[in-house]
């Protein structure tokens, strides 16, 4: 757990000046969760990361990091019991990468081996091959593998808190959607309670359980991505998240949040009628045949049926595409729109039927305020 | 011709005076490395101090030897060590201090900050930064202010012969009021000889002192 309150910074400029870089800043981050410092240049994000494990003094408020006030804690040990990644990275020239690993392990003076052997364990966890990468110097190394060294260097002493300062800031668009599912992936097992400084939207969207929007020192908003999505508090909010602000979210919302039921599905087998009242008891205009262990096949289209007889595996079509329950929604869009369609079936891993999402549900879900979140879903099966 | 075979059958005493010659300069710069070194990580934590350290040791630097030895008479004499080994050491120790200060305290300011944050942020203390971090990534730098200091002071020590110290440079001075062109070029010779393969040993130990990875991006070319 972090928690700053009232934690302010003012710095005294050479004119005799001063700049307010933080301004009664109170927040927590609770304990295992990510929260993202987001805000444009110089609001204060770093600041007040530094001051958390005091590499910047704070000028008045306090700190609690994981049950403790800072200010009872000495800075030397505090530090060695934060892990802490700059965006420089800041891996040391003279030392192999083992060595910058075990920084801190051997600072707490733990043993040598037990140290080392975590190294390569920490490595194999960011998918590098400890015995190519143990004994190289940095330069040896490409950014993005030296930023993932950055990270290991930092959870090498198992600390409960993390601070990073854009951490993926130096690495190309690519390896950095890529080290941050990494990341993501390693923290589902880790833990930790992270504070993340970030001037990515998206990137904050993506790794934030919370976002604390900064301006000018001050905390203007704290919340989670999809209620500072749905709800920004005023128009600066707004137009930092950008005017696609709504499309954002897509990203943040899973398909199976706004998929819809299982229960109306036909075998090959079926009769056609069945299927044909079926559709029309639960007022749909498609209706998804799956095989005999529950797997999507295909899907008949009510005006197709009308007026036919038989067994549906004499009459259904292929479906164009599916999606996986656990896809954002975001895929879900854009596969509707590469196949012009209002709605896809959801499978699971093994492509067994799951449910249905459509158009009007996400555009519902998108649209939805937590006053009218309440209305059923299935009310928006009628595209269907 | 002639100086050869003067060199031929001089070899032991040439062998003893180079000996003498190492030993002053040796002695005088692992005491200035002892001085300097300090010195120069000091005053990197005090601008004003920095500029005043270096201002003298850069002054130091100006005065021509012969004066230096002359201003050292008086002094030492009141120890009884007016001339001899004690002066010529003293006076390549102080020459010592410029190269040696300055390049300490320029490799050590210029760290790279993102370094000394990083390692502030691990929790290392000043000394285990300095000891761990901001001293291995200075030792080249401060190395090659080493080669300088020796270089330059292995033709130094050769005038402090005048003083009565000895080493090679006595080859040099007897040549010169013995009008003996073969002493003269055999103290030259040894002086200039011994001058280059110090230069060479110190950048061969520089380059083993360097981390693998800054060798390895020179190695490269
Ligand atoms: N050492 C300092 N002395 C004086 N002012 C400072 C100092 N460090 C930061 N500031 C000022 O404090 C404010 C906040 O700086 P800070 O570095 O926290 O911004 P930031 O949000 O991290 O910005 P960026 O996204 O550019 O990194 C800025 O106005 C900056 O100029
Ligand atoms: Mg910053």
């Amino acid at each position: 757990m972090i928690k700053l309150e009232k934690l302010s910074k003012v710095f005294e400029t050479p004119g005799g000046g001063s700049v307010i870089a933080a301004d009664q800043v109170s927040m927590e981050v609770p304990e295992g969760e990510i929260c993202v410092l987001l805000g444009p240049s110089g609001c204060g994000k770093t600041t007040t990361l530094k001051m958390i494990n005091g590499l910047i003094p704070k000028t008045s408020g306090s700190i609690w990091v994981a049950g403790r006030d800072t200010d009872t804690v000495d800075p030397v040990e505090l530090r060695r019991s934060i892990g802490y990644v700059i965006q420089q990275i800041g891996l040391f020239p003279n030392m192999t990468i083992e060595d910058n690993i075990c920084v801190v392990p051997d600072l707490l003076g733990w043993d040598r081996k037990k140290a080392r052997r975590r190294a390569g364990e920490l490595l194999e966890l960011v998918n590098l091959d400890p015995a190519i990468f143990l004994k190289r110097y940095p330069k040896e190394l490409s950014g993005g593998q030296q930023q993932r060294v950055g990270v290991i260097r930092a959870l090498a002493a198992d600390p409960p808190v993390l601070l990073m300062d854009e951490p993926f800031g130096a690495i190309d668009p690519i390896n950095r959607g890529v080290i941050q599912d990494e990341f993501l992936k390693m923290q589902k097992e880790l833990r930790k309670t992270i504070a993340f400084v970030s001037h990515d939207i998206d990137e904050a969207i993506k790794m934030g359980d919370r976002i604390a929007i900064f301006k000018d020192g001050h905390l203007v908003q704290y919340d989670s991505p999809d209620d500072l999505l749905a709800r920004p508090r005023n128009d600066f909010i707004a137009s930092f998240l950008g005017s696609d602000r709504t499309l954002k979210r897509l990203s943040l919302l899973k398909v199976s949040d706004v998929m819809l039921g299982d229960q109306v599905r036909v075998t090959a087998q079926d009769d056609v009628a069945r299927a044909r009242d079926m559709m029309q008891e639960a007022g749909h205009r498609n209706i998804v045949m799956v095989g005999p262990r529950g797997r999507a096949r295909g899907f008949l289209h009510l005006n197709d049926i009308r007026d036919v007889t038989g067994r549906v595996e004499e009459h259904f079509q292929a479906l164009p595409t599916t999606v996986n329950v656990d896809d954002d929604l975001r895929t879900a869009v854009s596969r509707m729109f590469r196949h012009d369609t209002t709605w896809l079936a959801c499978v699971d891993d093994d492509g067994f039927f799951k449910g249905f999402v459509t158009q009007r549900a996400i555009s519902h879900a998108l649209g939805a305020t937590y006053r009218d979140a309440a209305q059923p879903a299935e009310a928006f099966a009628e595209a269907l | 011709m002639e100086t050869l075979v003067f060199i031929g059958q001089n070899l032991d005493v040439i062998l003893e005076r180079t000996l003498q010659h190492l030993s002053i300069v040796g002695v005088a710069i692992g005491l200035a490395i002892l001085t300097g070194v300090p010195i120069g990580i000091l005053i990197t934590l005090n601008q004003r101090a920095a500029d005043i350290v270096l201002y003298i040791a850069s002054i130091i630097v100006t005065i021509p030897s012969i004066a230096l030895f002359g201003l050292m008479i008086p002094v030492l004499s009141l120890i009884g060590q007016g001339v001899g080994y004690l002066p010529a050491v003293i006076a390549v120790l102080l020459y010592s201090q410029l190269p040696i200060i300055r390049n300490t305290y320029t490799a050590i300011s210029n760290v790279d900050p993102a370094l000394r944050e990083a390692a502030r942020g691990l929790g290392m203390t000043p000394m285990q930064r300095l000891r761990r971090v901001e001293i291995p990534l200075a030792i080249p730098v401060v190395m090659a202010g080493v080669r300088i200091a020796v270089v330059m002071n292995i033709g130094i020590t050769a005038i402090a012969a005048y003083i009565g110290a000895g080493g090679l440079g006595v080859y040099i001075s007897r040549g010169i009021s013995q009008s003996d062109p073969r002493q003269l070029i055999t103290g030259a010779l040894m002086v200039s000889l011994l001058a280059i393969v110090s230069d060479y040993a110190l950048l061969a130990l520089q380059k083993r002192l360097t981390p693998a990875s800054s060798s390895g991006a020179g190695a490269g070319h």
